[in-house]
This record gives structure tokens, sequence and C-alpha cells, in this order.
């Protein structure tokens, strides 16, 4: 997920946030929307909603589209993951200018993502610093997500998969793993020989049994229905 | 719900004037017609107007109008005290009619825009006092987003176009425009100030839903209705568009798990959950879509034949098929079988049980029949923007869905490796990850990124950003271990045991009401 906005909103994000409620299907929005997508790259604030609405409008007048503000918009979208925000970008943007090449390319990193190849997707966002490092906080937030898939796959993952998932190594890696057991509860462990082993912190998703226990309960609306009878 | 979706341009260009129809002239059953419906309308009484509505106009249809239009609204309006109002309505039935039966012109098109700008003005300045039947006001919501899509994909053939037709098109280049038609609806929304009637109904403050939206205290259930159903409406046109989230957005106010006034009318009820559970796939949340496909399938199976003689039978049994077929692709892909109820597994099988089979092979076989299952079931994707009249001009009435099309078998590509994964982790309960790489042919690192995937994809995102498995087999790695975890089917005993107490107790209570004599 994008940055959570924890200081106070833009005036710009009120304004937006704003029009949007009030008349989401108004063209004259338009340039404001498109200012607030820079807003939101420069402050590291995210707002899907706003950004469909601007895709939207381009839609219906494809002849005000600007594609640095699209690809901005999907590369935020990157950094939204796992949410599906990518896909839906792409499903109001036409064929023809997903077509062009910093969009191919995105549509690339996307793919390596949604798959889980982050060897590959670190090599291929090193070839096209260009597009993705217009966008503070790009890395960071592809890292977060590599941290979620990793953690709702692995209950002990070794430090060489992390490393690679995240693309840290060595003294950093180690400056990162030092941040995470203080913060977030991770635990160092000697592997079987294999180097580090670092357990991740247990959730409903890599102790699945955790879930089990709400299966079979009974919501109260339902036991609701018998309180005539017992009456 | 609206003239058949199937209906194609191009072909016949029936004249109104020609084959000897003359729109002046109003048959004696005709004139009956208008005068009674007028009468009932202004009586508030919404039975009679029912009746007249759904049988009565499809009788004379029937009878009378097979291939020609209804007598034109100037020769009615006579009869009816030339009501405005009344007039509109005639007219908006009029086009529908003719949008079912014939080939609508561009000119009549353009009309029928203009018909549905008065009437929705009408309606939002708040000076319809009348009382009319769900049916009806979800036939012009259904049918005003209708004939939208229809226009779009007609403007996009733009290879046949006359000279003549392209003046108009440029000369009335706000009729049927994307702004408008949004706007029209939004507007039904807020003015009616339905999302707030919902919320304080929830607070017991006020009734809607337990009136069927109609107003016994002498007001008009128009505007309320029709803003409920716009949201309908909204969500349909943003399926249209591609945009599932904002669609999704504008269903939001109804509560979808309960019973509702969408569904008091079989039409909205099934273009609900067709467009609800379609954007929930398209968004990778299968466990949503087959829930509501799954019940919603279930309800017509049990009420289908209540409809054989409505006009939109023959629209319920095509959704119902393509539902089928949403159905099928979305448990090829999230095989969690045991949220299907058994009637409709058993319908499931029948129809698409050799083919879900082979989807299962994610072979270029697998992936021609995703594309025919979700090219026959998807909505017919519009392009909302005009065509540029300087270029060549070329069809592009096709261009939204092949775009949507190619997104999804996308999709279906990135997990066309999950079904091997799946089908061993079912029989081991823990495996280590050289010998599950050994037995699928991969290295261990690939391996590692086929299970972060599996992970990935089956977990759904909602639109608050939490986390839901939809993982119908489930597992960890702990080091170079993968343990399974199968989820049992959760056996909802506590549920099923109240639900036979209350049963219980209507069967005592129906007992003690027999007297023996």
């Amino acid at each position: 997920m994008g940055k959570e906005e924890t200081t106070q909103k833009s005036q710009l994000a009120v304004t937006v946030e704003q029009l949007i409620a009030v008349n989401p299907y108004n063209p004259d929005i338009l340039p404001d929307l498109e200012n607030y997508v820079n807003e939101q790259v420069s402050t590291q604030t995210y707002n899907l909603d706003a950004n469909l609405c601007l895709l939207r409008l381009y839609q219906f007048e494809p002849e005000r589209m600007s594609t640095p503000i699209v690809a901005r918009i999907l590369v935020k979208a990157l950094m939204a993951m796992p949410a599906p925000d990518f896909s839906l970008c792409l499903f109001l943007i036409p064929e023809r200018v997903q077509m062009e090449e910093q969009f191919k390319t995105l549509i690339v990193l996307s793919h390596y993502l949604e798959t889980a190849r982050f060897r590959q997707f670190w090599d291929e966002a090193a070839k096209s610093r260009h597009i993705v490092e217009v966008v503070p906080g790009f890395e960071q937030a592809i890292q977060a997500y590599a941290v979620h898939v990793l953690s709702i796959t692995y209950q002990k993952v070794p430090r060489a998969i992390l490393a690679e998932a995240i693309n840290i190594e060595g003294l950093s890696l180690d400056k990162f793993l030092e941040h995470q057991v203080s913060n977030n509860g991770w635990v160092i462990e000697k592997g079987q020989g294999k180097g580090q082993l670092i357990t991740l912190p247990c959730t409903e998703f890599n102790h699945p049994e955790l879930k089990k226990n709400t299966a079979d309960s009974v919501q109260l609306e339902h036991v609701t229905r018998i309180f005539p009878i017992l009456g | 719900m609206a003239a058949s979706y199937e209906y194609e341009d191009g072909g016949f260009q029936q004249q109104p004037d020609s084959a000897g129809y003359d729109p002046n002239f109003v048959p004696d059953s005709v004139k009956s017609f208008v005068v009674h419906l007028y009468r009932h309308i202004r009586e508030k009484n919404v039975y009679e107007i029912h009746q007249m509505y759904e049988s009565s106009f499809q009788t004379l249809s029937e009878r009378m109008f097979k291939e020609t239009p209804w007598p034109s609204v100037d020769a009615v309006a006579p009869y009816v005290d030339n009501d405005h109002v009344f007039c509109l309505l005639y007219r908006e039935m009029w086009f529908r009619h003719l949008y079912a039966r014939l080939s609508p012109t561009l000119k009549q098109r353009i009309d029928s825009w203009d018909n549905y700008c008065s009437l929705f003005q009408v309606v939002l300045h708040g000076v319809v006092n009348m009382q009319l039947p769900n049916q009806w006001l979800w036939d012009m919501v259904d049918e005003f987003v209708y004939q939208f899509q229809a226009f779009c994909q007609y403007r996009a053939k733009m290879k046949n176009k006359t000279a003549e037709e392209i003046a108009l098109l440029k000369q009335y280049d706000q009729a049927w425009n994307v702004y408008g038609v949004l706007n029209f609806l939004q507007a039904l929304v807020e003015k009616s100030t339905i999302i707030q009637i919902l919320e304080r109904e929830k607070e017991g403050l006020e009734e809607f839903t337990a009136t069927d939206g109609y107003d016994y205290s002498g007001g008009s259930n128009v505007l309320k209705v029709l803003g409920y159903f716009s949201m309908i409406g909204l969500l349909r046109v943003h399926c249209l568009l591609g945009d599932y989230h904002t669609g999704l957005k504008c269903l939001r106010p109804i509560d979808i798990t309960q019973q509702g006034v969408y569904t008091s009318v079989i039409g909205s009820h099934i273009t609900t959950i067709y467009h609800y559970g379609f954007a929930n796939l398209m968004l990778r949340r299968y466990v949503d879509a087959i829930q509501e496909f799954n019940k919603i399938l279930l309800y017509i199976y049990k009420t289908k034949q209540y409809h054989q003689k409505s006009p939109q039978y023959e629209q319920i049994l095509k959704k119902n098929e393509q539902m089928y077929a949403l159905l099928a692709i979305s448990l090829s892909l999230c095989p969690q079988v045991k949220l299907v109820e058994e009637t409709v597994n058993s319908q499931l099988r029948e129809k698409y049980g050799e083919k879900m089979a082979r989807m299962q092979r994610y072979d270029d076989e697998a992936f021609a029949l995703y594309d025919e299952l979700f090219s026959y079931a998807c909505p017919k994707f519009i392009t909302p923007s005009a065509p540029s009249f300087e270029e060549p001009l070329v069809n592009y009435n096709q261009d939204a869905y092949r775009l949507q099309l190619k997104l999804f078998l996308y999709e279906v590509k990135q997990q066309q490796l999950l079904a091997g994964v799946r089908t061993f982790l079912k029989v081991y309960s823990t495996i280590s990850l050289g010998k599950l790489a050994n037995y699928m042919e991969v290295d261990e690192p690939t391996l590692r990124t086929i299970l972060m995937t599996y992970k990935h994809k089956t977990h759904a995102v909602d639109s608050d950003g939490k986390i839901t498995s939809n993982a119908d087999v489930d597992f960890y790695i702990d080091e170079d271990m993968i343990r399974v975890v199968e989820s049992k089917p959760a056996k909802k005993y506590g549920d099923y045991f109240l639900r036979q107490i209350v049963k219980l107790e209507g069967i005592m209570t129906d007992i003690d009401r027999i007297k023996l004599e």
C-alpha cells in the first residue's frame, strides 16, 4: 500500500477531494487532477480515486491526455502493490498508448512483481531509472511489497532469499534487519549452515491455522432469529 | 429489461413511414390504452399501472405493432389532455419498443436522447407527482444505459457511415455524450438523496426497503426509486468503461448481502449481480464473485418458471448462461467449489464441466477457452469518446473489448503455473522445496517465485486495503520445507441448527392451529 498520509492534507488535496465528491464527471477539474498527481509524487502521498478519475477524463477526451502524467500514475500504482491498482489503471488506458516504450517497460515491471520475480524486477528497474526514479519512495514501496509477499509465504526465510527480493545486501542489509528486529518483531537465527535464517512475524497468512478459530462461530444476527422462540 | 442486446445495426433500415405505417393513426385499442393508463397514473393506482405496463403494452405491441412503431406522441396527446409528463413517458416507451423491434435511425437515437433529457429534467425538478411501478422505473434506467451503449457501438462503426450521418453526428455531438449520461445518473442519485435515505433506514429513521420504495403517504416514488436504480446504472456504465473500482464504489450504498429494492425487479437483481460479479472477477476477488454468482444462479434456477411469460424472459436466460460462464472462469482460477451450492454445481458441470477440465491445463487450448468464455460473457465494452472525423474513417467498436480481453488473458497467463502447484500441494502435507522443484521440473529459485505468486494471487485486497486469503489449499514455507494446510470446508452446524429450530417452531405453530373435529 502507498504511504498513508499522516500530516495535514494539503490545500490542493482537500480541494480535489471535494471536487471529486461534488462532481466527478466534470471535464473542468482535469488540470486540478493533473496538479494533484504531481503533488502526490512530490509529497509521497497517494489517492487512487483521484487518479482513476483523471484517467477516466483522459478516456473521454483522448486529445487532452498527458503521457508523462499517465506514467506517473502508473508508477504510483505499482507502488501500491499488492493492491490491483496497476491493472485498474491499465483497464482505462487505450491500447495504442500502452504501446509506447515507457508503458511497455512499466507493464514488464508489473509482470515481474505480479509473478514475484524480484531478481528480474530489480535488474529491469535499474535499466529504467529515468522512469521510476522520478517518483520518490519507489524503491522503499517495492521493498515493502516484497516483504509483504515473503511474509505471507514464509515463516522462516533464508537471508539470501530476502536479500534478493528487496535488493539489499551486506552492511545495508544488516542495518535493514536491525531496524526490522527492533520495530517489527523479526527474529534472526542461525540456519542449518547456510547463513542467517529470519523468522517473520506471524500472521494468519503464514500460520493459516490462526484463521480457523472464526470459521465455526455463529453470527449474532443469526442467533437473534431464535430469540422470539426462546422467549 | 432493455431491448435485445444482440441487436446489430446496418441490417434493414426500417423507415417509419414505409410499409403503410401512418404515425397519426390511433387505433381504438391504443386510444383506450392511453386513456386508461393516463387515468390510473393520475389516480396513483400502481397495481393497474403495472398490469397495463407489463401486459397490455406487450399484448398490443405483439398484436398490432410487430413491425411498426406505435402511433406518434402527437397523435395520442389529445386523448391524455396533452399532459406533458405523460407524453414524455409515452415517448420513452415508444422509443424502447422501436429499439427492441426495429432498427433506429441516427435521428431517432438523437430524438430518444432528447426525450430522456426532458424526462429526467422534469423528474429532477421535482414536478412529477406520480407513483410508478418499480419495474417501469428500472426499465427507464436500464434502457437509458442500453441506448447509450448502443449509440457508442453504432458511432464507433465509422466505415460505412454516410456523409449525412456524419454531419448529424457532428451537429448533435451532445447526444449520448458520456458526460451527459453520467451526470444524469449522478444527478438522480444526488437529488433523490437516496444514499442518505438508505443510511437513515439503517438507523430505523426512515422506511424505504420495507415499502419497496413506494410512498404510501401520498407522495411520489419516482425520483427516489430512479435515484436508487441510477446507482446500479452507474455500476453498469463504469463496467462498460472498464472502471471496475469506481463501479463498485457507486454500488456501495446498496447492501447486496440483503434483500433490497434491487431484488424487487428481476432485471435489476440480475444486472446488479452480473456487474458486481464481473467487476470482482476483474479485481481478482474471486471468492466475492463466486459467492454472488452462486446465489443469483440458484435464485434464477428456482424462480425462472415464474418469468416464462415475462418480456424479460429471454434476457434472464441469456444472463443466466453468461453468469455460468463467468462462474466457470472464476472457479478455474480459484477452485473454491465448496462455495457453490449443489444444484448450481451440477448445472455448471453439465454446461462447462468438460471445458473447465481443459482450462486447468493452461496450454494454448486452455487459453482459447478462457478467451471464448470471457468473450461470450463479458459486458459490451464501449469507447466513450467521439471519433476523429478528419482521420480516415475506421471502425473502433472492438477496441474497448479487445483491451479488456487482452488484460484479462494477461492475468490468466500470470497464473498459469499455479494449477500445477495446487495439484502437488493437495497430496502432500509437507514436502521439501528441492523435491517439489524436481517433480515440477523447475529449479529451486523458480519454484520459490511460483509459490510466492500462488500466495500473492490467492490473496485478494479489498477496497479498504484489507487482505483476505482466497486459497483452497494453503501452505507456508519454513526455511526449505513447504507445509501444507488444506482449508477444510467450514461446516456451518450452528447456522444449520438455527434454521431448523426456526422451521420446527413454524411447523409446531401450524399444527397448533389445526382444529380437529
